[in-house]
């Protein structure tokens, strides 16, 4: 199941209430009249083109560390200056943007393939299995995300690939909850039961009609989440739970320029404004989102 | 309605018991052998095959399971192996007690700023005042709570020195030094929450001030004020208990950046440093401490409904 897959059909329902009238060519419209996604858009935009052309862009590498350079203002030499390692705070700005990015989206994405597959299994099989399942999911959802964040990187240990994993888990079980209650909704719709007396095969149906409804209220769900898994990411790095030095995470880098915020205030500072700048956008975009094509979805 | 209570609290003793059984694989999962850690110089074969015996490690799971779950209930936690003290006390009657303080004020806070703020934005809307409102909501509920407090220590703390920069008081021993200290740490947790509340605040009001009532009410020649206050303000207290509710988590993961950063000794404090001391017994603590308040922190939640809205109570 790609994501190719399943937009067309999504956004068509996004712009058209019903499913009988598809749209395909303008289900953007209603995203470019929202003026917020709008913002969101460009801001994660650049964000992005930073963390995909980050090795082009850089001026250093991110993690070499030169002790008779370090703490140096921003100058011609290093354009944002440079912190207690000497390291390069533009290149490693430019590389944070990717970790950030990479570990926000890549454990929205996994979280979300946990849930939909959890989701989807409760919907549609139903009886004990569902109970069972959602028992599962509530126990999960008993957790606030942070702790099941901080308790999976106990277990687990530190690293990017881990903290991908920890806050993948902590995501499954909204996911879960989501996809559930939708596929409930859609599942007694009558085009479903209409292809379900047609004889069309049962994984037919989930992937071909029943899916692409369930679709865009789970991408706005998955880019609200991505900011908060960003934010976690970030968090857990700054109090050393997270990724492991010298990695170039903005959450990190905070953390190494709070010590001289007095005397260089640099370090810290860039770090901090980009991760802002992210979270509002994406933040942005994931409301101008929800407005534009699920105006009546889930709230939170 | 107390039969709809009770199935309700059977489901939360349910997911209690699964959350618990969670808790006690945690510890099994967690890297690292109990019995040679409580040990330390100390190990010996023999030394350690009868402190497993003692600990009850050589049972099977469901016995240890059952044994560990007693204990729990009776507050029966265990010692930490670095401070060697009472595990319960350490999280209930220090950590907690410093949290929630600090999450009760931070929400207060929140209110008194963010359904002022909202207001006006609503029934300004459009104009500079809902611009700035709006701008500064998104910003304040966006920010990661873990850097807005750098910058409150920076700006408020070392530059201007109006509030103390380290230390923690607690406000039960010293209100009023208890509070100085807590300005920055509520100030920086409460961010998150009054951009929240100020955006639902605001865009709940526009959608109520649409209805037919409210015009009806404005028709009867009720005062502006009244209208707002009473009539609309009603409608809006369900989205925003809804959004207040559903954010639980979100104050939470705050208040654990803001304990860490401001390094105040709560609940956040406690499970972090042991996870970095790793010390899995007071980070499982801290886990089942956690989720036990946090549901019934939602099932709270889940029955203010009722209260605020009396046509649910029909059902």
């Amino acid at each position: 199941m790609t994501l190719e897959q399943l937009s067309p059909a999504a956004a068509a329902s996004a712009a058209a209430p019903s499913p009988a009238v598809r749209r395909p060519h303008r289900w953007w419209r209603p995203i470019l009249r929202e003026r917020s996604a709008v913002v969101g858009m460009v801001i994660v935009g650049a964000f992005a083109l930073m963390a995909l052309f980050a090795p082009w862009l850089a001026t250093h590498d991110p993690t070499l560390q030169d002790f008779s350079v370090a703490l140096q203002p921003p100058g011609a030499d290093h354009w944002l200056g440079t912190d207690s390692f000497g390291q390069d705070l533009y290149s490693r700005l430019l590389y944070g943007a990717r970790f950030a990015l990479g570990i926000g989206v890549g454990s929205v994405a996994l979280g979300l393939a946990g849930g939909l597959l959890v989701g989807l299994t409760a919907g549609l099989v139903g009886g004990r299995v569902e109970w069972a399942l959602m028992r599962v999911v509530d126990a999960i959802l008993a957790f606030p995300e942070v702790i099941l964040a901080i308790a999976f990187v106990a277990v687990l240990g530190m690293g990017v690939d881990k903290l991908v994993y920890a806050l993948a888990v902590s995501f499954v079980g909204p996911f879960a909850r989501i996809v559930r209650s939708d596929v409930l909704q859609v599942k007694s719709l009558p085009f479903i039961e209409a292809a379900t007396l047609m004889g069309v095969p049962r994984l037919r149906i989930v992937l071909r009609h029943l899916l692409p409804h369930v679709a865009s209220s789970l991408l706005v769900q998955a880019g609200i989440r991505i900011s908060t898994a960003i934010l976690l990411e970030s968090g857990l790095s700054f109090f050393g739970l997270g990724v492991v030095p010298p990695t170039p995470d903005w959450g990190l880098m905070i953390a190494e320029g709070r010590g001289f915020i007095a005397m260089a205030w640099w370090i810290s500072t860039w770090p901090g404004v980009a991760l802002a700048l992210l979270l509002v956008g994406l933040t942005l975009l994931g409301d101008g989102l929800r407005n534009a094509l699920a105006p009546k979805s889930q709230g939170g | 309605m107390l039969r709809a209570l009770f199935s309700r609290l059977l489901q939360t003793l349910l997911v209690l018991a699964v959350v618990s059984v969670a808790a006690f694989w945690f510890l099994k999962l967690a890297p690292g052998d109990p019995v040679s850690l409580m040990l330390g110089a100390e190990y010996s074969p023999a030394a350690a095959a009868r402190l497993t015996h003692e600990l009850g490690l050589d049972r099977p799971w469901p016995q240890q399971y059952l044994h560990w779950l007693g204990g729990f209930v009776r507050g029966d936690w265990g010692t930490s192996y670095i401070s060697h003290s009472d595990i319960f006390r350490q999280a209930v009657y220090e950590a907690l007690p410093i949290t929630l303080t600090l999450s009760a004020l931070s929400l207060l806070m929140a209110l008194l700023i963010g359904i002022p703020a909202g207001m006006v934005a609503a029934l300004r809307r459009g104009g500079p005042v809902d611009w700035v409102v709006s701008s500064v909501a998104v910003l304040g509920s966006a920010m990661p709570s873990f850097y807005l407090g750098i910058v409150l220590v920076w700006v408020f703390g070392v530059g201007l020195g109006w509030f103390p920069t380290l230390g923690f008081v607690r406000p039960w021993e010293d209100f009023a030094d208890g509070m100085h200290h807590l300005a920055l740490p509520a100030i920086t947790l409460g961010a998150y929450y009054a951009g929240l509340i100020a955006i639902t605040t605001r865009s709940s009001l526009i959608d109520v001030m649409g209805h037919s009532f409210i015009a009806a009410a404005r028709a009867r020649g009720e005062p502006m004020w009244r209208v707002v206050c009473v009539h609309a303000m009603r409608n809006v207290l369900m989205p925003l208990t809804t959004v207040i509710g559903l954010q639980l988590g979100g104050l939470l993961r705050g208040a654990v950046m803001t304990e860490v950063v401001f390094a105040i000794p709560g609940l956040g404090m406690l499970i972090t440093t042991a996870v970095l001391n790793r010390e899995y017994g007071v980070v499982q603590a801290g886990i089942m401490l956690t989720a036990l308040f946090f549901v019934l922190v939602n099932l709270l939640v889940d029955q203010t409904y009722q209260w605020l809205d009396p046509r649910l109570r029909r059902r």
